[in-house]
């Protein structure tokens, strides 16, 4: 027998028994007047803050300590193991990255926001994931698409994409795109036409900045989700970013998050740093900060 | 980015002692290639320590403005700095110098003489916070997660601070010192302070000028006065002469929870450890007695004491080392506003600010006008909470606020000064430039806690003009 179908079997085993027992044991649930029990968040930050040792001698200061880090620090052990909850609240915690890999970003957002949406040459999400090299490359429709859509030759060209958190883009794109629009406006600096890049990595910045012939290129995209924050975006510049061109040219700004640089002020903060790119025409190692 | 260094002096003008420190901050950019900017203060050491001096008096309630410059002058040339290197630091006018009638004039002096941003500030409750830092206090409460209470018994007050965990939990002052009673070589009384003199009445005690002392009686009149102390502490309830003796303008000592530690500093700290040779009186006044009275009292047998760092320097290495702080290093500032001084602090309930969120102009330009008149400043500093991570619609609708309260109720020629404790003053300023351009400047900085009362002076940007630096507190004269 197959695994795939081993677990089918498994699977309607285990749903015709509760069925049976549903039918015996619990009445009400048949009735619909199943009592709803309201199981607390394990990842909310009043969930994490508790602590699970049983008697700290300095409660005060194991507070202290569990609130400068995020590492699960005072949750005591089972033995040698985990205790239930941590080993529930890990796991919920990588249920919450698994999600912001593998969501779509909300289409009402990008809407709202204006931005038309083009995709790399990865075909679906499994794609983006096991080929990094194709989330970098565009097709000839999607090319013309940019071209066409987007104001040529920008002095910046922001833009932003799902990378491998939607739900960077989708904490953080509303406030940051704003700020950093109106950061550059005070030094008389118009962006280029957004838009979105489904399925994307970083280097297709180059791509972009080519088709475009940007002066500047500036992707908001989202990071790798970690077990500590599913939602944190970087901002990637590039002074005249060329494909094929070094790493060290790529200035980066990281942990744009709620409970790392707000978005607002991260996007103040890259405007004025936009501004100097295009002053001193250098990014990344070559720009003296 | 390179490291950037600070040259701090610390100036203590007691009421018995004058003394100098010059200390070295060593600013440093802390966080990763791959995140925004952040400045810290990440070294503090102490590069001179001048003289104890005895605070120079022409009788006994005017400090003698001269030669304290005379003195001054001389310690800055020993030190081999000029005041044009000192970027920053403190003049602390403490104990009862601070209540002298020319205290406001010789803080113009000293301010002009010490350097370009270095304040001058008074304030029982600001002293006994810096002496708890330059003791070591506030570190050890930090190291050991534990409450500390330092007592700074000086000549005419000790101030106490107490730290738990490193924060400041309570502070307070007393009249109770050293010099509360002066006497010359033959032991004969030549001044009684008012404060020693109820308590003296309190025992039944006549003590009078121009008489010799009576060491029994003095030793009663120390061991009172450190009855008062343990009440502070606790131990009994307060009583009549304790009540009497609270310094005036200081926060009445509230403790919210137990002390663990004791430490000491100030000159009596000193007479703690020395008492048992064979003279009374070797500084001409009752420091020796009372620091005997408190190291055979009640406080050192019940909490654990912690050796200090400092003792009589504690006060001027704090003034030195730990009234600078530095501001978030996303900030907003236009050119050419900077330096400020003695901005009072306007300050806001939750409930309030969310109020300027939303627009209510009238609020703030209400509370603009209040806080001039009664501080009799020109302009003030808005300090506000902020958000931990607003939108850019909030953001906006504050800056609408804050730029039109300041045009109803500020001059048109001054500039519009905000402060935040949460990060977003870079994204907050871009909005309040766009509304005022041209109209008038602005200055917006973070991450700075500011406390309602408290004076805020604001230096010059530093660090690749990344930051600037704050220095918050009170300002308390006669």
């Amino acid at each position: 027998m197959s695994d795939q179908a081993m677990v089918a079997e498994i699977v309607a085993e285990v749903l015709r028994r509760m069925e049976g027992s549903n039918s015996t044991a619990n009445p009400e649930v048949e009735s619909g007047k199943a009592e709803v029990v309201n199981l607390p968040d394990l990842t909310s930050s009043e969930q994490r803050s508790r602590s699970l040792l049983a008697d700290p001698v300095d409660p005060e200061a194991l507070a202290r300590m569990m609130g400068k880090t995020a590492a699960r620090i005072g949750i005591g052990r089972a033995g040698p193991r985990l205790k239930t909850k941590t080993l529930l609240t890990l796991r919920a915690d990588h249920a919450v990255a698994s999600d912001a890999v593998h969501a779509e970003v909300n289409p009402d957002l990008l809407e709202r926001l204006g931005l038309f949406t083009v995709q790399t040459r990865c075909s679906c999400r499994n794609q983006h994931l096991t080929r990094p090299d194709l989330g970098r490359q565009f097709g000839e429709e999607a090319l013309a698409e940019i071209k066409k859509r987007c104001n040529p030759r920008p002095k910046v060209q922001v833009y932003a994409c799902d990378g491998l958190s939607s739900r960077a883009v989708e904490d953080n794109l509303e406030n940051i795109l704003p700020a950093i629009s109106h950061g550059l406006s005070r030094h008389g600096v118009e962006i280029g036409t957004p838009f979105f890049v489904k399925y994307g990595r970083v280097p297709a910045m180059e791509a972009i900045s080519e088709a475009l012939d940007a002066e500047v290129t500036c992707v908001l995209i989202g990071e790798r989700p970690g077990l500590a924050i599913a939602g944190s975006m970087s901002a990637y510049i590039a002074y005249r970013a060329t494909v094929g061109m070094v790493e060290s040219r790529r200035t980066v700004i990281s942990n744009i998050h709620s409970r790392g640089t707000p978005a607002v002020e991260a996007g103040a903060y890259i405007a004025d740093l936009i501004h100097k790119m295009l002053t001193e025409k250098a990014s990344g190692l070559d720009l003296k900060l | 980015m390179p490291d950037y260094q600070l040259i701090s002096v610390g100036i203590d003008l007691g009421t018995t002692t004058t003394q100098v420190v010059f200390s070295k901050l060593v600013l440093r950019n802390t966080s990763s290639y791959f995140s925004l900017p952040r400045m810290d203060i990440v070294e503090k050491k102490v590069v001179y320590t001048g003289d104890v001096h005895f605070t120079p008096l022409t009788c006994e309630n005017i400090i003698d403005n001269e030669r304290v410059r005379a003195l001054l002058e001389k310690e800055y040339l020993k030190a081999g700095v000029s005041p044009r290197e000192v970027s920053t630091g403190a003049v602390i006018i403490t104990g009862e110098s601070a209540r002298r009638e020319n205290a406001r004039a010789v803080a113009d002096m000293l301010e002009e003489l010490a350097g370009d941003f270095v304040v001058t500030t008074a304030g029982p409750d600001l002293e006994a916070v810096l002496a708890g830092k330059g003791s070591g206090a506030r570190d050890y409460s930090e190291k050991y997660s534990c409450t500390v209470a330092n007592l700074d018994i000086g000549g005419g007050t000790t101030n106490i601070a107490v730290f738990s965990g490193g924060e400041v939990v309570a502070k307070g002052c007393y009249n109770i010192g050293g010099r509360l009673i002066k006497l010359d070589e033959d032991g004969v009384v030549r001044h009684i302070s008012r404060s020693a003199e109820i308590i003296a009445q309190s025992l039944g005690l006549r003590i009078a000028v121009g008489e010799k002392a009576d060491a029994e009686q003095l030793r009663r009149i120390a061991c009172r006065m450190n009855d008062v102390l343990e009440q502070a502490l606790g131990f009994s309830p307060e009583d009549e002469v304790s009540k009497a003796l609270v310094t005036q303008g200081s926060t009445p000592l509230a403790l919210p929870r137990r002390i663990d530690c004791i430490s000491f500093s100030g000159g009596v700290a000193d007479c703690m450890m020395t008492y048992g040779g064979d003279r009374l009186f070797p500084y001409g006044d009752i420091g020796m007695l009372l620091g005997r009275a408190v190291a055979e009292g009640k406080l050192l047998r019940r909490y654990k004491m912690i050796n200090p760092a400092q003792t009589i320097r504690a006060t001027v290495i704090g003034a030195g080392s730990h009234t600078i702080n530095v501001s978030g290093s996303t900030v907003f500032c236009d050119k050419g506003v900077l330096p400020l001084k003695n901005l009072p602090a306007l300050c806001f309930s939750k409930s309030e600010e969310e109020r300027l969120f939303v627009g209510e102009v009238q609020l703030l330009s209400d509370r603009i006008r209040d806080t001039l008149e009664q501080s009799a400043q020109s302009n003030l500093l808005v300090s506000l909470r902020g958000e931990k991570s607003p939108t850019y619609q909030r953001v906006k609708g504050l800056a609408h606020c804050l730029a039109q309260g300041a045009d109803k109720a500020l001059a048109p020629e001054l500039p519009l000064l905000v402060c935040l404790q949460a990060d977003m003053a870079k994204a907050l300023g871009h909005q309040l430039e766009s509304l005022l351009a041209g109209k008038r400047s602005v200055i917006c900085i973070d991450c700075v806690d500011i406390q309602p009362g408290d004076y805020v002076d604001i230096g010059v940007p530093i660090g690749e003009g990344l930051v600037v630096p704050v220095i918050v507190k009170t300002l308390l004269f006669g």
